[in-house]
């Protein structure tokens, strides 16, 4: 055998030096953040543990009551109602910005620029906080949640679609740029059928996602069964409390169940 | 007259690299023009002066006296529209059918609205089945691109260009890909639809033998600048040594086939 520049045994190479002291730095920075919030937070996992019969009394007053089950259909269809509202128009207003702001199909580097700006506005502030702002501007009920939504879809969508624009093969693009065609038909043709499939990915998730997030911002007063579940949670009304969280429960699993199998059956 | 024309071109890469370093030709309408040169020779870069996918730091390229180098916007989509190009890597949409793919040719003719809902007029779908049929695949239109081999995919490829009736088709490596049989029944192909429609083309290549088999001129390449200029029985042994600034390897060098 040939006496190759290998490791000799018995002396392994080592990382270098730098390197190591870099990991090491990054894990003690890592571990004085836990410590300092640990503190602030006043998080004490022993006062969780003294805590726990009380949560099992209230646990037991939550017990759903059955009889109160019709009330919940209508504020439940609204609040699907409003997740879905909200991720059909965020996509459909997703849908050109997300071409605007991938750097390869953008038309021009201002329009690039300003489409990217406003998706990053959009995307620092989140859904609660879209929901608060609006329902005192669109009075209470589902359609500041919509609109709440609908912000959020297109912060979201338009960050993963343009991701995936930027990955796709550049052939495609460069072939139809060459003919002559026009931006527009370019990105149908040689853009479209490359990502369509991830993007209708992307959409059922954002569909989950706002599921989800109608519920909570229903707390705020932008409608559906958030909306409702806080109106009796101020009534001390455990028992409806019980039933709707129930019900949330199971439709959130539900829907998220259609979405995954939907998806794997995409790609 | 001169069908294209290259003048004094010069591409200076932002990365400061000098891929053209001044070259001057003129292509008679019809002429079947094979440039040969190493990898990194500029034979590519070249030959994107020609619709502008490089825009040349100096000098101008015009084709049938239009100065492509200097248009913008539609006036530049017009000039590509006549320009047929071919890739090594085929560069088809591959979820796509082969039909959608050669008809994608045909949008630089077409209103935007048209292309967009891809509403094409009956005869141009009818044309995209000509296209077809003229490399030799027309049972294959309704097939998902890659579902087809490497050799019908440049045939697409070539149906794409030739969807759009260019009087100019460049093709950049497009064999580069294949094996040695396919390359020349495509090169066959690419020759024979040139000569029916007396397209104008360009072609790299890197092989000394398909070179000489398919070219009317072969043009060479070194360093950014064009050393040889001539008909392939000019281009002996030695012609091409010295454009390859080293011995010929018939390993790399020939296809065969």
């Amino acid at each position: 055998m040939a006496a190759d520049a290998g490791p000799v045994p018995g002396t392994l190479p080592r990382p270098p030096l730098a390197g190591r002291l870099r990991s090491l730095l990054t894990f003690a920075i890592a571990a004085a953040i836990v410590v300092i919030a640990y503190r602030q937070t006043n998080f004490n996992i022993a006062s969780l543990f003294e805590g726990t019969s009380d949560f099992f009394k209230f646990l037991g007053r939550l017990a759903p009551d059955w009889s109160y089950l019709p009330s919940v259909w209508k504020p439940l269809i609204e609040t699907l109602q409003i997740a879905y509202v909200g991720t059909f128009f965020g996509t459909l207003i997703a849908m050109p910005l997300i071409f605007l702001s991938s750097r390869n199909t953008a038309n021009d580097p201002i329009s690039m620029w300003i489409a990217r700006t406003l998706l990053t506005v959009l995307r620092s502030i989140p859904d609660l906080l879209w929901a608060a702002l609006l329902v005192p501007i669109l009075v209470v009920g589902p359609l500041p949640g919509a609109v709440a939504l609908t912000m959020f879809t297109i912060g979201v969508l338009a960050k993963l679609g343009s991701e995936t624009v930027e990955a796709i093969d550049p052939g495609p693009l460069e072939a139809l740029r060459a003919s002559g065609a026009g931006k527009v038909a370019t990105i149908v043709f040689a853009v479209v059928p490359q990502v369509a499939a991830t993007m209708i990915s992307y959409i059922l998730y954002s569909f989950e996602i706002n599921v989800r997030a109608s519920v909570i911002i229903g707390l705020v007063g932008a409608g559906g069964i958030g909306f409702l579940l806080q109106v009796r949670l101020n009534f001390f009304d455990y028992t409806a409390v019980g039933l709707i969280i129930v019900v949330i429960f199971a439709v959130v699993l539900v829907i998220d169940g259609i979405s995954v199998w939907a998806r794997s059956k995409l790609i | 007259m001169a069908h294209i024309r290259f003048n004094d071109v010069e591409v200076v890469y932002r990365t400061g690299l000098k891929a053209l370093k001044g070259v001057t030709l003129e292509i008679p309408r019809g002429q079947f023009v094979v440039v040969v040169g190493l990898s990194g020779a500029g034979k590519s870069t070249l030959i994107r002066t020609v619709n502008s996918l490089v825009v040349p730091t100096k000098g101008s390229v015009t084709v049938n006296d239009v100065n492509v180098t200097a248009s913008r916007g539609g006036a530049l989509r017009r000039a590509r529209s006549d320009i047929g190009m071919i890739f090594q890597t085929f560069n088809l949409v591959k979820r796509s059918s082969v039909l959608r793919n050669v008809l994608a040719g045909r949008l630089g003719d077409l209103p935007a609205w048209r292309g967009v809902l891809g509403a094409f007029p009956r005869e141009d779908v009818a044309y995209a089945h000509d296209c077809l049929a003229r490399v030799g695949i027309p049972e294959k239109a309704f097939v998902r691109a890659d579902a087809l081999s490497g050799g019908q995919q440049q045939r697409v490829g070539i149906a794409r260009a030739l969807a759009q009736k260019p009087s100019v088709m460049l093709a950049d490596e497009p064999v580069a890909s294949l094996d040695p049989p396919t390359s020349h029944a495509v090169m066959s192909d690419l020759k024979r639809i040139a000569r029916e429609d007396g397209i104008t083309t360009i072609v790299n290549l890197h092989f000394i033998d398909m070179a000489r088999d398919y070219a009317d001129r072969i043009i060479g390449m070194r360093d950014g600048l064009v050393v040889f200029d001539g008909t392939p029985e000019e281009s002996t042994d030695a012609v091409f040594e010295e454009i390859y600034g080293r011995p010929i390897d018939k390993e790399k060098d020939i296809r065969g086939g």
